[in-house]
């Protein structure tokens, strides 16, 4: 992965280079804030845990992760500095590892910057930090598999306006496939397996079950997997594309 | 002499058009080769071939005996790219474009800040070192790119139209450095300026729709240009230039 740390470096410095990083944190924390005490009712509810903040999170993420993830690539392109990145001796899967893994970096310090919610829990009863961790990381993952997901659209388009719509409609569709909403359209044709392979991709099913407390390996091949496949289907796209 | 730029064949389409038909050129080490034609040539595509940012549809492109497309990261690190409208991150300083592209060609810590010096010295930009790209003139883009792409000291170096955008005191300081950096490199430039062409080229090839039409040297004392039976007088390139090229789309 010739240029990874590279890459890295100048991506997660441009984040903070310009306002984009602390209008993004911003309101990330608002919203997040407004969901957790408000709509989830964290006062009225009683208990002293993290439930109605992670039950948001990932509708939260849905529409704020690609906004991030839109100008990956897209933004190279647009600029043409996709020319200076790729003449430079770093291979393609370096270059798009590099980026994904800026833009994780940065969401997950947007993540981290809640923990004035955990304090609040902690000093209001006796909540189950376990719980809360193994929530947080599966928080983590989850932003990875958006990320991934966002990335790739970036890389399809020189717009970042498509990349935004696309990406938070793709997000959409891998955050509800366990649900009836996605499911009804194979149940009746397709065989149960494949009804049942669709299933297995729900973000939020596999974030759920990591948010009960029990980080269960295949969850995280879950996400694992779902982030290198969006990044490989990103490195071929990136190579098709480059000159258009 | 040593071809440090071997093509042979080149040819690269984009669906059902051809932007290179079969070129094949060599570049020596101490060279400076010019590379002309009318817009829509194929000058580009050539040049993002050469440094590996496009693949070529058929034939090969060796650079300091490397293959581009078997061997693209060995060869990439021979090579200084100044990419046709000098392409660079607009939120990025210089000096943070500098460190990024320094570290990308694995350059040290010490060797980094020594080669920054000097080519912000060779390039005159010190003043602007420390503010963000976007603000910048375009001569200073242009400069800017230029420094990007000598930073590493490349044996090779790949200009697509290095003087674009300079007032005429730039373009006379940007021809003195490629005259400078000359000895010890092989360098490709693409130029509409032909006066540029007879101040800094050792050879000039002209391409147009996609081929070498013709290829050619200072010939006397006077400065005049030879491509093939055509005579140029010193300062008549562009008459040259048209015959050739004009005659060629005929």
């Amino acid at each position: 992965m010739t240029g990874t740390l590279s890459v890295f470096r100048r991506e997660f410095a441009g984040y903070f280079a310009t306002p984009l990083a602390y209008i993004f944190i911003i309101v990330f924390l608002f919203v997040a804030g407004i969901f957790t005490f408000y709509v989830g009712s964290f006062f009225p509810r009683g208990q002293a845990d993290l439930t109605p903040f992670f039950t948001y999170l990932p509708w939260l993420f849905l529409f704020l992760l690609p906004a991030i993830g839109m100008r990956l690539w897209a933004e190279e392109r647009r600029a043409g500095t996709i020319e200076l990145l790729l003449t430079l001796p770093i291979s393609i899967a370096g270059a798009v590892i590099g980026k994904f893994l800026a833009a994780w970096a940065f969401a997950i310090v947007a993540l981290a910057l809640t923990f004035p919610l955990w304090i609040t829990v902690a000093r209001l009863g006796q909540p189950d930090h376990g719980v809360i961790l193994a929530s947080y990381v599966g928080a983590a993952l989850m932003a990875g598999g958006y990320l991934a997901i966002a990335g790739c659209l970036s890389a399809v388009t020189r717009n970042q306006v498509i990349a935004f719509v696309v990406g938070v409609v793709i997000c959409f569709l891998f955050t509800v496939a366990g649900s009836p909403l996605v499911l009804n359209f194979f149940t009746g044709w397709a065989p149960p397996s494949l009804v049942s392979i669709v299933a297995a991709t729900s973000i939020i099913t596999h974030f759920n079950a990591i948010t009960l407390g029990v980080i269960d390996l295949r969850d995280v091949i879950y996400f694992v997997s779902l982030i290198a496949a969006w990044l490989a289907a990103t490195v071929i796209v990136v190579d098709l594309k480059k000159a258009d | 002499m040593t071809a440090m730029i071997e093509i042979r064949d080149l040819v690269k389409r984009f669906d059902d058009f051809t932007a290179v038909a079969g070129i094949s050129l060599q570049v020596a080490k101490g060279e400076v080769l010019g590379f002309l034609g009318p817009n829509g040539a194929g000058k580009s595509t050539t040049m993002k071939m050469v440094t590996g940012f496009l693949d070529p549809t058929s034939g090969s492109i060796a650079v300091g005996g490397k293959d581009i497309t078997r061997d693209p990261l060995a060869a990439k690190r021979l090579i200084g790219y100044l990419p046709e409208g000098a392409p660079a991150y607009p939120d990025m300083t210089p000096a943070s474009l500098f460190a990024f592209v320094g570290s990308a060609r694995g350059l040290d810590r010490a060797t980094l800040k020594q080669r920054i010096a000097a080519v912000v010295a060779e390039t005159h930009i010190g003043s602007v070192l420390e503010q963000p790209i976007e603000t910048l003139s375009k001569g200073y883009k242009r400069r800017v790119g230029l420094a990007q792409a000598i930073l590493h000291d490349p044996p090779i170096l790949v200009l697509d139209e290095p003087t674009d955008g300079l007032d005429p005191n730039q373009k006379h300081e940007v021809r003195e450095l490629i005259r400078r950096m000359k000895k010890n490199k092989a360098i490709v430039i693409s130029t509409h300026i032909l006066e540029e062409v007879e101040a800094i080229c050792d050879r000039a090839i002209i391409v147009a729709r996609g081929r070498v039409v013709a290829e050619g040297r200072p010939e006397g004392k006077a400065g005049g240009w030879r491509f093939g039976n055509v005579l140029a007088e010193p300062g008549r390139l562009d008459q040259a230039f048209r015959n050739i090229t004009l005659g060629a789309a005929a």
